[in-house]
């Protein structure tokens, strides 16, 4: 039999109708829906008569629009009061289960996905945002979609595809201290560039890769829309089936299902058309300097100038974003201050991503002048870090300590920047605006965001070792 | 959705690669619950100082692209997140037809779902396109899906490729939806035939 990719394995089994010249019609196994993609889908159906056509396989969160203060104030803006109030008589007339505002299951909808074992090894999972992505990490097909298509997912429980291309990206030799998973993704973009994916599924590999926690390969799937690609994905293993066991929404027949998933995995002598490989052992932290996640550097070399570039479009690129965010070519990375710092996201707002801030923030101090808030990315994160006692040193190094939800990864709620103010950020896009009109974001890390935290300006996480931190 | 034929009409540059939805419309104008109405939201950070004044040093701003209905501009268009908001508010704004080297593949997808017509040329085919629009104010091209071919008075003469599927559904309109349906029996097929698959989960019932 010819050997197969792991992502052809997941096709052919989703393939519910194929003719030639025509996109596929994809079966869908799990669909996740959010308060700003899902209003002009449901209302479509509304408008045409139709249902939903598996509810039982539709679940709802509502994560962008929510505020990360004091949840048992109303929210003061109408209008996304208005949105969170529609998602929730969406849900109920058509019959969804939504995690709403109050539950204890609520989050960022990347992150209590895989949490409620809603996301499972040989899925095809969709969602009305890009970062969806990021449940790859269990050997699933996910990928983002448009409210179009969120309609179209909601009426027939099918998409039409056309069948991606095949990327293999094997990382390989051991990290580092101080190079962590979103080292590991931002520099394979910084290679590619942010359309360098673009009609692709990634699948990551080797050594590195699965060596990476459960959590860690969600980060780099996460951020394969970053570099263009439809979907990453990454094989599952021992490390997964154990994340999963247990979970709520994982299968009753538990065993049965790990027996299936273990023939998911890329047959050897597959064949992708196209290949990187990446040495981790030579990986460094890394920060973008520029407003889009291709540009990005290693932390210990300086802002580059324009002229590097031979390409006209990247230069140009270049030239906009040092003007936008306030930089001269030749400053070393490292004496670069900043004013503000946000961890959270979808891709390192997990528990282990707050365990290692707190590993690293214990006894210090938050510098002076800057302003850092950690918004975890559920309440079951939230009340995880909160009964390991990580609250407490947050507070005592004084971070501010926050709701769940996306809050500052894109600013629709009140947490935002001012025009100017530079930001040291662990989501995953830093384009012009995204934290706020004007406001400056470089991507980095949760240690480095915490580094950056302490001494109020980007610093090399590198130099405290394995002992400081 | 509307059908695209054939468009004639005036171009607009936006020459700038990696322009991505966030700034083809930014997040403060994803609360609305309505398709409609995003049109005057339209790069909004690029085309308004404070909110208010039109930037005059926003190409599209100038007096000589009023009124236009096709979009020339860089690589990799429609980057980033995977709103639809950014297709509405082109279309709602007046756009029919995006001209570019490349687009991101969700933007991309989203374009056919609102009957917007997104054209890949080369890169020094817009090159091009773009030296023409700013020698000619008013420089306008028609754009016709029947033949796949832009054309111009002054001569230009550009055949481009799109898959036939796509190009069918906005000749005709069509909604995916519709054209899905005509499927049932093999989607209940595929629903009987592999159950494990795709089981509804514990503490669902299935319908
Ligand atoms: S955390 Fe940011 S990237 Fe992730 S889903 Fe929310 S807004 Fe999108």
């Amino acid at each position: 039999m010819k050997p197969k990719t792991m992502f052809e394995k997941i096709w052919e089994a989703h393939v519910v109708h194929e003719e030639a010249g025509q996109p596929s019609l994809l079966y869908i196994d799990r669909h996740l829906v959010h308060e700003v993609t899902s209003p002009q889908a449901f209302e479509g159906l509304r408008l045409t008569g139709r249902r939903v056509r598996r509810p039982e396989l539709t679940f709802a969160t509502m994560d962008h629009n929510v505020p990360t203060t004091n949840r048992k104030i109303p929210i003061q803006d109408a209008v996304s009061a208005k949105q969170i109030e529609t998602l929730v008589q969406n849900c109920s007339e058509f019959g969804v289960a939504l995690f709403d505002l109050d539950s204890p299951d609520q989050g960022i909808v990347h992150v209590i996905g895989p949490e409620l074992g809603l996301t499972l090894p040989g899925q095809t999972l969709v969602c009305g945002d890009s970062h969806t992505s990021t449940h790859g990490a269990f050997g699933a097909l996910a990928f983002g979609i448009g409210t179009s298509e969120v309609e179209h997912v909601l009426a027939t429980q099918c998409l039409l595809q056309d069948k991606p291309k095949t990327f293999w990206i094997e990382v390989n030799g051991r990290r580092p201290y101080g190079v962590e998973a979103k080292d590991i993704i931002l520099s394979i973009i910084g290679r590619i560039g942010t359309d360098g994916g673009t009609g692709s599924v990634i699948e990551y590999a080797g050594e590195t890769i699965r060596r990476l926690s459960m959590e860690e390969r969600m980060t780099v799937c996460n951020m394969s829309i970053e570099a263009g690609a439809r979907a990453g994905m990454i094989a599952p293993d021992e490390k997964t089936f154990d994340y999963l066991r247990g979970r709520r929404y994982a299968p009753d027949d538990f065993d049965a299902a790990v027996e299936r998933w273990r023939k998911l995995p890329t047959d050897v002598g597959s064949r992708f058309d196209r290949v990187l490989r990446v040495d981790a052992a030579s990986l460094a932290p890394q920060i973008t300097w520029g407003t889009n996640p291709g540009q990005v550097v290693a932390v210990d070399v300086c802002v580059p100038n324009p002229s590097d570039f031979s390409d006209p479009n990247a230069r140009k690129s270049a030239e906009r974003a040092l003007d936008y965010m306030g930089l001269k070519a030749g400053t070393a990375m490292t004496e670069i201050p900043i004013d503000r710092v946000f961890i959270g996201s979808c891709t390192n707002a997990r528990i282990e991503d707050l365990q290692r801030v707190a590993r690293f923030v214990k006894g210090k101090r938050v510098a002076l002048k800057v302003y850092a808030m950690i918004v975890p990315g559920s309440q079951q994160v939230k009340k995880q870090a909160e009964n390991e006692g990580l609250d407490r040193i947050f507070k005592e190094a004084g971070f501010d300590w926050r709701e769940s939800g996306c809050s500052m990864c894109l600013g629709m709620n009140p947490d935002i920047l001012k025009p100017g103010e530079r930001c040291a950020s662990t989501s995953n896009r830093n384009f012009e605006g995204r934290q706020g009109k004007g406001g400056r974001t470089h991507l980095v890390s949760p240690i480095m965001a915490a580094a950056a935290a302490v001494e109020g300006r980007f610093a090399d996480v590198r130099k405290y070792g394995r002992k400081g931190a | 959705m509307e059908p695209f034929k054939k468009q004639t009409g005036i171009v607009t540059l936006l020459d700038l690669p990696n322009v991505d939805t966030d700034q083809i419309i930014p997040k403060q104008f994803l609360k609305r619950i309505e398709r409609t109405g995003f049109g005057q939201f339209l790069f909004y950070d690029w085309r308004f100082i404070d909110g208010k004044k039109p930037n005059p040093d926003f190409e599209m701003n100038a007096d000589r692209y009023r009124g236009a209905t096709i979009l020339a501009t860089r690589a990799n268009f429609g980057c980033g997140s995977s709103r639809e908001h950014a297709p509405w508010a082109l279309l709602d704004y007046g756009f029919r037809c995006l001209i570019a080297p490349s687009f991101a593949d969700i933007f991309h997808n989203n374009c056919f779902k609102n009957g917007i017509l997104p054209v890949k040329l080369s890169e020094s085919q817009v090159e091009t396109i773009f030296e023409r629009v700013r020698k000619t104010p008013g420089y306008r091209l028609t754009v016709d899906l029947e033949k796949k071919k832009i054309v111009s008075d002054d001569g230009l003469d550009f055949t481009f490729e799109l898959d036939e599927f796509r190009r069918h559904g906005l000749l005709g309109g069509l909604d995916d939806i519709g054209l899905t349906l005509q499927y049932e029996n093999k989607i209940l097929a595929y629903e009987a035939n592999h159950r494990e698959i795709s089981p509804a989960p514990p503490g669902q019932t299935s319908i």
